[in-house]
C-alpha cells in the first residue's frame, strides 16, 4: 500500500531578521505516530509548529501538510487541522459552550452537527458541568482541555499541540495525557513539543530533539536513550581518584559540579568495579532517562 | 510586501463579523445607552443651552444645525473606537485573532469582518441616536432615513482609518495620539458647531481635503434638512475613495504586523 506522509519537510528555513529560528530542518511525520519536538526555549520548535499551521510563512525549503503546499494550499491543510497553542487564547467573552459554537462557525459547519459534537467533545475533556461558565473561571487544566475540546471541533487528523501540559499539575497533567492517548487510538497523528522529557518519552513514538534552528537527534525515545547513554547511569562523586580510575578504563562518564556520571548498558559490572577498584564513598545506580540524553546533547548552560 | 496589495478574501468574512455580532448582542442592553444618552446630553447643553444666545444659524435653530452633526460624530465615534481599543484588545491581549487565523480564515478574512462590523457599528449608534432627534422634531423625514445606510460607508472610513493606527501602535495607550491629534480636532473643526465657512480659508480646504468627518457632516446636514444638493457628490466619492483606499492599506498593515 502506498503512504503517504502526514508532514513532510525539507531544509525547511525561517529567520526573523538575523536570527536564523529554524535552520534546514527536514523530518517526515508518518500518519498515526505521536511526534515530539524537544529542545531548549528558542531552540526552534514553536516557529516550525506555526510553518505547519500556515500561519508563519517559511523563508525557504519545502513543506508538504497532508501532501499539499503550505504557501498555496493554507485554507485546504488548516481545515484538516487541530491546533493547541502555547498560550491559551480563549475567546473571553463567551462561555466554554460558546467558545465552542463560534469556534465550529469558522469551520463552516452546521448548527446542528456543531451541537452534537459539541456535546461528545465536553464529555470527552470533562467539562459538561462548565458548559454555561465564562472561560475566566476556568481552572488552568480545564482551560487547557477546552482548547483541547476546541482543536477537535472538526474532527482532524492532524493535531499540533504547542506544549499541551505547561503549567497543569500532575493530576491535570496525567488527564490530558490519558486524552491525547486515546485520540492516537482513534487514529489522529499527533505532533507536539515539550520541554518535560517524561512526557515525550510516556507519548512519542518518534522524536527529534531541536537546538538553536537545527534537529540534532531524531529516534524513538528509547533506541535515544541506548545510543547516547547506555541503559543506565551511575553516579559517583566527583574525586581525583575516580577520575583517573575511569580514565584508566576508557569510561564514558561526565563531571557535573561535584558529581560525576558514568553511563553504562551493565551498571551491575559498573558499580562493581567501581567499588572494587576505586575506593567509594558514595554510588548509586538509576536507568537512564530522556533527559539525560537531552542535557547530554544540549548541554547544561540556561537558555533565556 | 506592498501597503496596497487587493487582500484575498472569501465568505468567511461574515464569520469574524458573526462572533463580534454575537458578543454585542450579550450586553445588548449596556450597549443601548450610550447612544441614546449622548444625543440628549449635547442637545440639552448645547442645542437648548448655548443654543439660547444663538438665535439662527444658517437659518435654522442652533439645535436643528447641530443635530446631524450628533449624528455623524456618533457615526466616526462608533467604528473609530471600535477598531481601535476594540480590535487592539482582540488582537493583543485576547489573541482572538490568532485563535481565528488557526482555521480556514486568513488575517485577510479576520481584519476585513472586523472593520465590517466596525461600519455595522456606526449604523446601529445612527438607528438609536435618529428616533431620539426625531422625537424633538430636529430633521426632516423621510430624508433622513437614507443617514442608515450612509452610516454604514461612513463608518468603514473612520473603521479603516482606526484599523491602520492599530496596525501600527506600538502599545494600547498610544491610541490617545490619534484619538487627540485626529479625531478631536475633526470632532470641533468639521463644520460641526459652527459652519466652516467662519475659519480662515486654509484651514477650510485643509477640513475639505484631509478630514473625513466634514464630508459626513455635509451629507448628514443635507439629508436633515432634506436640502440636497450637486456637491454631495464630490463628499459621497471622497468618503469611497478613502474607504477603499484605507481598508486595502489597514489590511496590508495588519498583515505586516501580525504575519511573522
Amino acid at each position: 500500500m502506498f503512504i503517504v506522509s502526514i508532514i513532510v519537510a525539507e531544509k525547511l528555513q525561517k529567520s526573523f531578521g538575523k536570527l536564523i529560528a529554524v535552520d534546514g530542518v527536514s523530518f517526515t511525520v508518518e500518519e498515526g505516530e505521536v511526534f515530539g519536538f524537544l529542545g531548549p526555549n528558542g531552540a526552534g520548535k514553536t516557529t516550525a509548529m506555526k510553518m505547519i499551521q500556515c500561519v508563519s510563512p517559511k523563508n525557504a525549503g519545502r513543506l508538504l501538510v497532508f501532501d499539499m503546499e503550505v504557501d498555496t494550499h493554507p485554507r485546504e491543510i488548516k481545515k484538516l487541522l487541530g491546533v493547541v497553542p502555547q498560550e491559551n487564547n480563549l475567546d473571553p467573552d463567551f462561555t466554554v459552550y460558546e467558545n465552542l459554537l463560534a469556534y465550529s462557525r469558522y469551520f463552516d459547519m452546521s448548527r446542528q452537527d456543531a451541537e452534537r459534537i459539541i456535546d461528545e467533545l465536553l464529555e470527552f475533556v470533562q467539562l459538561e458541568e462548565k458548559k454555561e461558565k465564562m472561560t475566566e473561571s476556568l481552572s488552568g487544566g480545564m482551560k487547557r482541555r477546552l482548547v483541547l475540546a476546541r482543536a477537535l471541533i472538526n474532527r482532524p487528523q492532524l493535531l499540533i499541540l504547542d506544549e499541551p501540559t505547561v503549567g497543569l499539575d500532575p493530576q491535570a497533567r496525567h488527564l490530558m495525557w490519558d486524552k491525547l492517548k486515546s485520540l492516537k487510538l482513534q487514529g489522529v497523528t499527533i505532533v507536539l513539543t515539550t520541554h518535560y522529557l517524561e512526557e515525550a518519552a510516556y507519548l512519542c513514538d518518534r522524536l527529534v530533539v531541536m537546538d538553536h534552528g537545527r534537529i540534532l537527534v531524531e529516534g524513538k525515545p528509547d533506541e535515544l536513550i541506548r545510543k547516547y547513554i547506555g541503559t543506565d547511569i551511575v553516579e559517583a562523586e566527583n574525586e581525583p581518584i575516580v577520575i583517573a580510575c575511569l580514565e584508566k578504563n576508557n569510561a564514558m562518564y561526565e563531571v557535573i559540579g561535584d558529581m560525576i556520571q558514568i553511563y553504562t548498558s551493565d551498571p551491575q559490572k559498573t558499580t562493581d568495579y567501581l567499588l572494587k577498584e576505586c575506593t567509594l564513598r558514595k554510588i548509586t545506580a538509576r536507568s537512564a532517562t530522556l533527559e539525560d540524553v537531552f542535557l547530554k546533547l544540549t548541554g547544561r548552560k540556561l537558555r533565556e | 510586501m506592498s501597503y496596497f496589495q487587493i487582500p484575498r478574501l472569501s465568505y468567511r468574512v461574515t464569520k469574524v463579523w458573526l462572533r463580534n455580532k454575537d458578543v454585542f448582542m450579550k450586553t445588548l442592553k449596556l450597549n443601548f445607552l450610550p447612544p441614546f444618552l449622548e444625543p440628549l446630553l449635547y442637545l440639552f447643553a448645547l442645542g437648548f443651552g448655548l443654543g439660547m444666545f444663538v438665535e439662527t444659524i444658517e437659518g435654522v435653530s442652533y439645535a436643528r444645525f447641530i443635530a446631524p452633526a450628533l449624528v455623524s460624530v456618533t457615526i466616526m465615534y462608533a467604528s473609530f473606537f471600535e477598531c481601535t481599543y476594540g480590535s487592539y484588545v482582540r488582537m493583543y491581549y485576547q489573541k482572538t485573532f490568532d485563535a481565528i487565523i488557526a482555521t480556514p480564515l486568513s488575517i485577510e478574512d479576520v481584519i476585513a469582518g472586523e472593520l465590517l462590523w466596525g461600519a455595522t457599528r456606526s449604523c446601529i449608534n445612527a438607528c438609536i441616536m435618529l428616533p431620539v432627534i426625531a422625537a424633538f422634531g430636529l430633521i426632516e423625514l423621510p430624508h433622513s432615513l437614507l443617514i442608515i445606510p450612509f452610516s454604514l460607508l461612513g463608518g468603514l472610513v473612520f473603521a479603516s482609518i482606526a484599523m491602520c493606527f492599530t496596525a501600527i501602535i506600538p502599545n494600547i495607550n498610544s491610541l490617545s495620539y490619534p484619538t487627540t491629534l485626529f479625531i478631536t480636532p475633526m470632532f470641533l473643526f468639521s463644520g460641526t458647531f459652527f459652519p466652516l465657512s467662519v475659519l480662515p480659508e486654509p484651514i477650510q480646504y485643509f477640513a475639505f481635503a484631509l478630514l473625513p468627518l466634514t464630508h459626513v457632516v455635509n451629507i448628514v446636514r443635507a439629508l436633515t434638512f432634506a436640502d440636497l444638493n450637486q456637491f454631495l457628490i464630490f463628499d459621497f466619492l471622497w468618503l469611497f475613495i478613502a474607504s477603499l483606499i484605507f481598508f486595502v492599506l489597514s489590511i496590508n498593515l495588519m498583515k505586516r504586523r501580525l504575519i511573522v
